[in-house]
């Protein structure tokens, strides 16, 4: 890697275990979880840091790496909830619901792995494949757990397409996150409109999620997306703040 | 697109036919061939050209004043279908509708602003006819009844936004470059996502688009929108090879991508509901 010193960016670690990375790697934290280091700005891909964390990189390595990541946690959460006792005894239309999102996460997942295998042609810079999770504040037997965590879960995946885009150099990769976020936004409105909470017929794409003034969906940083999913994500790995390169 | 053929199918098609079951669909799908070539298929993304792209590409006051268009008429549509008396004054159909209704005036009034800052100039409303010249009577305004107008005001409905849907996602990849402006027509492109999973839902569909069915009780002509959507090769690697269980189905390969449509195929859609 060329040392040249860049316009400064943030580095930031996810995962219960970033703590291990935090101590290993020595440098200042400021705040929970928040790291500072200086990076190359012209580095736009993924890396290993130096003490072997995983870093998703920049530009459209980092994009992909970033939605892999998000496409590994929603797979993985579908497993857990077809798996569980509420999926087992739902009715017959949320049942079907949460089995299609299975199905659709789980083919965006194996897609990403394809297609950072085939595109990303250092080994060392596609996103490890099998990142641990931990759903233990999950409960897979109630339905509001189940659905309240799919609709944050969606929202989430909507919101980190969205505020990803600009991000993406390549047109065809944009296309094809296009291709995804509008099935992870139907997602999110048929788990919203099925939890239907008060008998409120709008929540679908209630006014808590597109903004009233202005009709637009949400858009979010990394650092709003790993908010909401870090909790889940155990496997420690930095992302850049902001991804661009 | 043939609209002479749309129209002559619009009208005469049934637009409430009973819902098949989900299996019976898809019974007739024949086996989809799995190769296992994967890995031996590159993927080649850095070397496709996007000829749109290089056709479109840049020009925003184009862009945003096609998707102006596409939104004026799906806020008069709205907004007529609410004075109409079809939705009742209450009720699950007449909520969801009314917050489609404030989303659509909301993109209208973003775009027009977004067009100005930029330097240019938002192209008016054209004058809609969503009789599509007598075709269809959606607000009962010629003596359909109020089955028959219910049943064509949520299929139009469905129409228009997985229309939206596509017609967006096809020329995001032409905002690359523009910031902000790409982030918001990827905003509104969710939120059209959002409302199309709902309006399907709310007609017995899926959320979600399996092959190219435009569904249950919509009519053959409407199905100009959903041409295209029963393509499996996503950035070169055909998905359904990808595994061998149901997540790699036809059935759920195709549901997990929404596929774009390009300029022209969105306009020749809305062009149908537009009188002058």
């Amino acid at each position: 890697m060329k040392k040249k010193k860049g316009n400064e960016v943030k580095t930031q670690a996810v995962g219960r275990n970033r703590r291990n990375f935090l101590k290993v790697s020595g440098l200042a934290l400021a705040g929970s979880g928040l790291l500072l280091a200086s990076c190359d700005n012209d580095d736009d891909a993924g890396y290993m840091n130096p003490n072997g964390i995983f870093d998703l990189g920049s530009g459209d390595v980092g994009v992909l790496n970033y939605a892999y990541a998000l496409e590994q946690l929603e797979a993985a959460f579908y497993t857990s909830v077809l798996d569980g006792s509420y999926w087992a005894g739902a009715d017959a239309e949320e049942k079907a619901i949460l089995e299609d999102l299975y199905n659709h996460e789980v083919n965006h997942r194996d897609w990403f792995r394809a297609a950072i295998g085939a595109n990303v042609t250092n080994p060392a810079q596609r996103l490890p494949d099998n990142l641990e999770f931990d759903f233990s504040s999950v409960d897979f037997s109630s339905r509001t757990s189940v659905l309240q965590t799919a609709m944050a879960l969606e929202d989430t995946g909507v919101g980190a397409y969205n505020g990803a885009g600009i991000y993406i150099q390549t047109p065809l990769y944009l296309t094809l996150a296009g291709k995804i976020v509008s099935v992870e936004a139907r997602h999110a409105a048929a788990i919203r409109s099925i939890m239907n909470p008060d008998g409120d017929f709008k929540a679908f794409a209630g006014d808590d999620i597109v903004t009233v003034d202005t009709g637009l969906d949400v858009a979010y940083t990394p650092e709003k997306v790993f908010e909401n999913a870090g909790p889940f994500i155990v496997t420690p790995f930095t992302y850049k703040n902001p991804m661009g390169s | 697109m043939n609209i002479i053929k749309f129209l002559d199918e619009f009208t005469t098609d049934k637009l409430q036919q009973p819902m098949s079951s989900r299996r019976e669909m898809f019974g007739q799908l024949g086996s989809i061939s799995k190769k296992a070539a994967m890995l031996a298929v590159p993927f080649g993304l850095a070397t496709v050209s996007n000829k749109a792209h290089a056709q479109e590409s840049g020009d925003v006051a184009g862009i945003f004043n096609l998707a102006l268009t596409l939104e004026y008429l799906e806020a008069e549509f709205y907004m007529k279908a609410l004075d109409s008396g079809v939705l009742g004054s209450s009720g699950k159909a007449r909520e969801i509708y009314e917050q489609i209704s404030q989303h659509e005036d909301a993109h209208v009034a973003f775009l027009r602003q977004a067009l100005t800052n930029a330097g240019a100039t938002p192209v008016e409303s054209p004058t809609f006819d969503f009789t599509a010249g007598g075709s269809f009577d959606p607000f009962n305004e010629n003596g359909s009844g109020q089955d028959t107008a219910y049943a064509q005001l949520l299929a139009l409905a469905q129409a228009f936004e997985d229309t939206g849907v596509r017609a967006y996602k096809g020329q995001a990849a032409n905002l690359i470059g523009q910031g902000g402006l790409l982030t918001a027509a990827l905003q509104i492109h969710s939120v059209e996502a959002r409302h199309a999973s709902e309006i399907r839902r709310l007609r017995g569909l899926e959320g979600w688009i399996t092959g190219d069915q435009r569904g249950a009780g919509m009519p053959d002509a409407t199905q100009a929108v959903y041409n295209g959507e029963e393509n499996v090769n996503q950035g070169g690697v055909d998905v359904t090879t990808l595994g061998t269980s149901d997540p790699f189905s036809f059935e759920s390969s195709t549901q997990a991508y929404d596929e774009p449509m390009n300029g022209d195929t969105a306009r020749t859609i809305a062009s149908l509901f537009i009188a002058s």
